[in-house]
């Protein structure tokens, strides 16, 4: 079946790797910025704004998915956009899934970077800008981690692909989706491929990740 | 200190030994989606309790996974809406006998304004053809279950060009082909505002069972091709040695009894009647 290229089984894994992609890159786009203020940035409420992301890393996907539902359905205030069963909406959900993962981890990555670290950049002549790129260089190793995590976290996910994405033929069917599907079929073939070129693309991604670490790591 | 332990040990011993003086007089059924959903067996399993003594352990799936249970052991008896598949079942040998039990019917669920004017409809192929036509927005369950195969069936019957999969077109802009159960359905076609097959229970628990409203009403019922019979299915202990052949069978035989059947005509949804006691 995987060898056949069965046209069908072949949208299903683009439909998830697309939806995936983007919800992580969008993920990142706000995350490791946000990550990284909260890691160097001292303000008030600092412990309660961890807390929260943190309570948020444990986040069932069905709530995210009921709540991102109430809002994008025809009731609901963003009903209008029509986002509802479309690849869209399920990024929106992924996005929010994820989003305190990649936080988190980016944090966490940039604490462990010594303070000195940055004050000796900036006795350097660096500005706080250059400083604050030799320290995410430093934790690159960790975000990195953190965005791979958080891509195979969302590729694997699937209560916010069947609420928010309806599981449609053709249009919003990914893999897992279709693997639920198949075995509420009674049918098992095509849920088995999927499941093989599921682990094929977390091997991939683990595999690259050894190979980024393995390539810079001496720098470490 | 010994007497304790003894003490322990034993009493462990017989608590251990319930479940399995208790489990004698199970079987697992599967079934699907709508017996469990319309309410019907809440009313009807603890009469054949009280009647036999043997509880029914219930999975609730399409017809489709339904009979895989069967096929692979992991059910005792099935009670299932595709006739053709369950002659093919018992056919197999998976089954030892279909036997007639009730039937209830599909309508076709709509937006109150029906746009494309199914209403007047003389048949329900001309209905679905009027769909097609327009292009309304039309769910699909697209699971392979009792509800499925009717709408299939219902397409071949509007002459209509159709793909592989017996639909008029391979996703698109209109057919929204789902694989989600019928509830899922209703939901979908509302937030489209567009036409779905239902059987006539999961739509009146849509409509008249919860808090929310729900829009969508009956735009099209009544045609014989419509009927949608049941049966049940002892799972075949030829094939699979394990299965509780001798209960599954008090639950067929219970099913198209007297008293079985005047339970099932007795159930009530909403004040409407939804099954139709047709044992033979």
């Amino acid at each position: 079946m995987i060898w056949s290229l069965d046209p069908e089984m072949y949208f299903i894994v683009y439909v998830s790797l697309y939806v995936s992609f983007f919800s992580t890159i969008i993920a990142s786009i706000l995350g490791v910025p946000l990550g990284f203020l909260i890691a160097v940035k001292e303000f008030r409420g600092k412990r309660a704004v961890i807390t929260i992301l943190n309570t948020m890393l444990a986040l069932p996907t069905v709530v995210i998915g009921l709540l991102v539902y109430a809002f994008l359905s025809r009731r609901g205030m963003l009903g209008h956009l029509g986002l509802l069963y479309t690849p869209k909406a399920i990024i929106v959900g992924q996005v929010i899934l994820i989003l305190p993962w990649v936080a988190t981890f980016t944090m966490a990555a940039v604490s462990r970077i010594d303070e000195r670290y940055r004050r000796t950049a900036l006795t350097l002549g660096a500005n706080a800008l250059q400083a604050a790129v030799a320290v995410a260089r430093e934790a690159r190793f960790g975000i990195l981690a953190a965005i791979i995590a958080a891509f195979g976290r969302v590729i694997a996910e699937i209560g916010i692909a069947m609420m928010l994405g309806g599981n449609i033929k053709g249009f919003t069917r990914t893999m897992t989706t279709a693997m639920a599907l198949e075995h509420n079929k009674g049918e098992f073939v095509l849920a088995v491929a999927l499941g093989i070129v599921l682990l094929a693309v977390s091997l991939i991604m683990n595999v690259a990740l050894q190979l980024v670490q393995g390539k810079y790591g001496g720098s470490r | 200190m010994r007497k304790i332990v003894f003490i322990v040990m034993s009493a462990a011993l017989v608590l251990a030994a319930l479940p399995a003086l208790a489990q004698d007089k199970v079987i697992t059924m599967s079934t699907t989606t709508s017996t469990e959903a319309s309410g019907l067996l809440d009313y009807l399993l603890p009469e054949f309790l009280k009647d036999t003594g043997i509880t029914v352990r219930v999975m609730s799936k399409g017809t489709g996974a339904a009979l895989k249970d069967g096929m692979d052991g992991n059910a005792d008896v099935v009670f299932v809406h595709d006739k053709a598949r369950e002659d093919k079942f018992v056919a197999d040998g998976y089954g030892t006998k279909r036997y007639y039990v009730m039937y209830n019917d599909f309508v076709i669920v709509g937006p109150e304004s029906d746009p494309v004017g199914i209403k007047g409809a003389p048949s329900v192929a001309q209905a679905f053809k009027r769909i097609a036509a327009a292009k309304a927005p039309f769910v699909s369950r697209g699971d392979d279950s009792g509800t499925h195969g009717q709408e299939k069936q219902l397409w071949e019957a509007t002459g209509l060009a159709l793909t592989d999969a017996k639909s008029p077109l391979d996703g698109g802009n209109w057919y929204f082909s789902i694989g989600q159960g019928m509830g899922a359905a209703l939901v979908f076609a509302e937030e489209k505002d567009g036409y779905v097959l239902s059987d006539r229970g999961t739509y009146l628990n849509y409509k008249l069972g919860r808090s929310e409203p729900f829009e969508l009403v009956v735009v099209y019922d009544g045609d014989d091709m419509l009927k949608n019979p049941y049966g049940v299915i002892p799972v075949n202990p030829e094939k699979h040695p394990h299965v509780k052949f001798d209960l599954a069978d008090t639950f067929a035989q219970w099913l198209v009894s007297e008293r079985g059947q005047q339970v099932i005509g007795s159930y009530q949804l909403h004040g409407q009647p939804l099954f139709f006691p047709d044992a033979k």
